[in-house]
């Protein structure tokens, strides 16, 4: 796994519309380092589920106010039939689950999942379901179960799975546990992760969809939060 | 462990005849996810055709898991399997209609909602010389009391009618009980505080066992009904309509249905009350409605 190697497009980038993130134990830090690296330029929408407390209201640091301080993309928590927007980082909100329909967010307010509350599962598998070769799913730091079933299945309905390797990950309990059950398309080290959504996306996006991508880019909408 | 190494890992693409299979399980699984939809689509059908309870038109993504859980828990591996015993079962049926129609809840969930009604929606409702809150979803009762309450001691409980709804007749008899498990009263506690609650929250009911009772004084200014907010009309005028947690479970279609349901039920500046991270915000109905408290969901109706 070189590092500072160029890390080549696949031809299955070339369709990414949607990037889907799981962590949870050490996952906010691994996020912060990931979203740093990304340029304000990067085209595709991110929705992250990242285990968290129920109820932040009243808090001055909330998950949002420090993932937006690390990254140049826009970071909100998206309301129930949001659209899904490129360039944007949407970020599950406390005990909510974040479902993902072909355009728009879900959310619901059913039980935990694994005693998680977004849940990586939900996410994945929704995602999978509506986007099928078309997402790529990325498995970070984490303590639980939670993300094992859904990588799975993002990766059988054609989705591209990334995982956090273990040696990298400051909670390496669910990046194991995922790659006991499932074969990722890439093993990559924290400080790799960054750089090959950069490399991959940004480059196979601009090559194939010039037109789509330009459009997408001034297409950032107003929203208050 | 052993690691695999990256990008040799795509087996379906290395191995001979890799891009072939990985057609082939692409048809599979789209095909597989065909299925699925039909089965769900029959099921809510057959639910339909023998309750009138319209389930069709809620959530997809909500609906398929609710169904699966009570596939696997009943023992059974396709939901078409399952269907025959909820047409030919009673109590089967009753099952998956309680796993379709209930949302838990608890009392003065999100204490900060509570807080806003006390800052911002009680001085409206003070210059009414009545008022009519309706509580729509109200499901175990957790909202209607905690309201009640709220209003007891806001001096407004006298001037106000709560009208309670619920699709489910099995969830409405309990809310009209006013019985609730013992456990949850400690978390439920705090959130009263956290709410702005200016007594005990013990004085509010009784405990027998593993059980608590709220006073029947709560109950004295709440109806309790059945309604169907998929199918029936409005039935009356309100100042204030708490939904919260309920059109989530809705696809955008019936959520539009409903948000016409309470525009017309609301009288003019009335307000609409939803859930923390529902919003009005993509609704045809957007523009009749000022948002009135972003943080809380509190919409006024302005046209």
């Amino acid at each position: 796994m070189g590092h500072g190697k160029q890390i080549i497009p696949e031809d299955s980038l070339i369709r990414m519309e949607l990037v889907v993130v799981g962590s949870s134990l050490g996952g906010v830090k691994a996020l912060q380092t990931i979203l740093s690296q990304l340029p304000a330029t990067f085209p595709l929408p991110i929705a992250i589920a990242q285990h968290r407390h129920a109820d932040e209201r009243g808090m001055e640091r909330t998950l949002v106010k420090v993932l937006q301080q690390r990254s140049a993309l826009p970071v909100s928590e998206p309301d129930d039939n949001e659209r899904i927007e490129p360039g944007r980082v949407y970020l599950a909100p406390a005990d909510y689950h974040l479902l993902v329909e072909s355009g728009t967010f879900s959310l619901s307010a059913d039980g935990p999942v694994h005693h998680a509350r977004p849940s990586i599962d939900l996410l994945f598998e929704s995602a999978a379901e509506a986007f099928h070769d078309r997402v790529l799913g990325l498995i970070l730091s984490g303590s639980g179960c939670d993300g094992q079933a859904g990588a799975a299945v993002l990766r059988r309905l054609g989705g591209v799975l990334v995982v956090q390797n273990p040696a990298t990950a400051e909670c390496d309990l669910l990046p194991r546990l995922v790659l006991k059950s499932v074969t990722p398309d890439h093993l990559l080290d924290l400080s790799q992760i960054g750089p090959f959504l950069v490399h991959s996306l940004n480059l196979s996006a601009a090559t194939s969809n010039e037109n789509n991508c330009s459009q997408r880019k001034n297409a950032l909408p107003g929203r208050s939060s | 462990m052993e690691l695999p190494q990256a990008s040799v890992a795509k087996e379906k693409l290395s191995a001979p005849g890799g891009e072939a299979s990985s057609a082939l399980d692409a048809r599979e699984e789209s095909r597989r996810q065909r299925i699925e939809e039909i089965e769900i689509q029959l099921l809510l059908e057959g639910v339909f055709l023998l309750t009138g309870n319209d389930f069709r038109k809620y959530s997809y993504a909500s609906v398929k898991r609710r169904i699966w859980t009570c596939v696997v828990e009943e023992k059974f591996s396709t939901i078409s399997s399952y269907q025959e015993k909820v047409l030919r079962d009673p109590a089967t049926l009753q099952r998956l209609l309680m796993r379709l129609t209930v949302n838990i809840s608890g009392m003065f969930r999100d204490p900060f909602f509570y807080l806003a009604i006390r800052k911002k929606i009680i001085p409206l409702l003070r210059t009414y010389p009545f008022v009519n809150i309706w509580v729509a979803g109200c499901a175990q009762g957790d909202e209607v009391y905690s309201m009640a309450i709220l209003l007891k001691e806001e001096g407004l409980f006298e001037k106000t009618r709560i009208y309670a709804t619920d699709l489910n007749e099995v969830v409405l008899d309990q809310a009209r009980n006013g019985v609730f498990p013992l456990e949850p009263m400690q978390r439920y506690t705090q959130n009263y505080f956290k709410a702005g609650g200016t007594s005990a929250f013990s004085n509010y009911y009784t405990v027998q066992g593993k059980q608590v009772t709220f006073s029947s004084s709560l109950k004295k200014n709440v109806m309790f009904a059945q309604h169907n907010l998929a199918t029936d009309s409005s039935f009356h005028e309100f100042h204030l309509i708490i939904c919260r947690n309920v059109l989530i479970y809705f696809n955008k279609e019936l959520q539009e249905r409903v948000h016409r349901l309470f525009y017309d039920s609301l009288v003019m500046f009335g307000v609409l009350a939803l859930g923390h991270k529902e919003t009005l915000r993509f609704a045809e109905l957007e523009g009749l409605f000022i948002e009135w408290d972003t943080e809380n969901k509190l919409y006024r109706k302005i046209r």
